[in-house]
């Protein structure tokens, strides 16, 4: 038996450059996916991008049942993030109605609440028991939250009249001097 | 024995008893008979919980998940499918309710691509490791043995011839 063994075939350079920059492209991928993970919420002073919402029946904004957030400008806006099976969100309930009442004479502020993977049924019982008043409608398909990045319920953004986020309250509200000590500088 | 005729009023009560009863039992009818819990739990495993990644919506305890429980047992009285009742909650919570990735071809491709390229490149090394003696000659083994060995004696011999 003989054993001959045979000269090194090199792997063609286009095979080695089409692998290095694929697993180059790999760890970018992991990278920018890790960044972004961490990055938190949208950060202030950042501007807001456009999105729509669509109001639940009886919690509409000015009569529309749609609106784009783009056709908010000019007012200041108050985005809160919530769900009826969201505990810490009871516990805000009362002070953001309460501000809206206050607010809502003013025509400078619009409170938009978000309704977060909820079920309508749900969220109308919620409504109800805490006498909101404010327009709402449900994330649909949950695009809104994972534009704001959200962490959790509730969370509520404010953004100023030219469409840029001012201040971010993750959790909830104790008091409605923390709301108001965001909204009325915005107002100035 | 004396007939006992109805006044109007015991008549429009009469009605109204009648109208109620009809219209609950139409109303019954139309729903159909209640969801079990088994119903309700071959579609909720095939959703996943909005809160909690990665559990199943059967098994998760949180009140989210129950509310939506509830949401695929009212569904399923109402006539929906199983089909119609996922479709509804992908479009309502989005494609991670359904436990699919949002890019199905990248989150498949990628790492089929990567088991490759990685399979690829550890070969590669592993005949990089092996090979290297193999290449050095391609005379039979048995030659290649006095090969070795004339050239160990030849090197001894110079080494020798140097401390001379």
């Amino acid at each position: 038996m003989t054993e001959t063994s045979t000269p090194r075939r090199a792997v063609p350079l286009w095979i080695q450059i089409v692998i290095w920059i694929f697993l180059v492209g790999l760890l970018a991928i992991v990278a920018v996916e890790l960044s972004r993970r961490q990055q938190g919420t949208v950060q202030p002073g950042e501007v807001i991008d456009d999105f729509a919402l669509t109001f639940y029946s009886g919690y509409e904004l000015d009569g529309k049942t749609e609106i784009k957030f783009s056709d908010l400008r000019g007012k200041v806006v108050v985005l809160n993030f919530w769900a009826s099976w969201c505990k810490p969100c009871e516990q805000e309930a009362a002070e953001l109605q309460q501000a809206w009442t206050e607010y809502e004479p003013t025509g400078e502020v619009v409170f938009l609440g978000v309704d977060y993977v909820d079920t309508e049924t749900d969220a109308r019982v919620y409504l109800k028991k805490f006498g909101i008043t404010y327009a709402n409608g449900a994330d649909l398909a949950t695009k809104i939250s994972q534009y704001f990045r959200i962490k959790g319920v509730p969370e509520t953004y404010f953004v100023d009249k030219d469409g840029v986020l001012r201040f971010v309250q993750v959790g909830p509200f104790v008091s409605i001097h923390q709301i108001r000590a965001q909204i009325d500088p915005l107002l100035k | 024995m004396s007939k006992r005729r109805l006044s109007n009023t015991q008549y429009a009560i009469l009605f109204t008893l009648l109208a109620t009863l009809f219209a609950t039992l139409s109303v019954a009818l139309a729903q159909g008979p209640t969801p079990t819990d088994d119903e309700v739990n071959k579609i909720a495993k095939k959703l996943y919980c909005p809160v909690c990644e990665n559990t199943p919506l059967d098994v998760c305890p949180t009140e989210a998940c129950r509310q939506w429980r509830e949401q695929i047992r009212e569904m399923l009285s109402e006539g929906k499918t199983e089909d119609e009742i996922i479709q509804y909650f992908i479009d309502t919570y989005g494609v991670r309710a359904s436990g699919d990735p949002p890019n199905k071809v990248a989150s498949y491709l990628i790492p089929a691509v990567a088991i490759l390229a990685g399979t690829a490149l550890l070969l590669r090394a592993l005949q990089m490791w092996k090979k290297p003696k193999m290449a050095e000659s391609t005379v039979p083994a048995k030659e290649a043995k006095h090969v070795h060995q004339d050239e160990y004696f030849n090197r001894l011999e110079e080494e020798l011839k140097k401390r001379k």
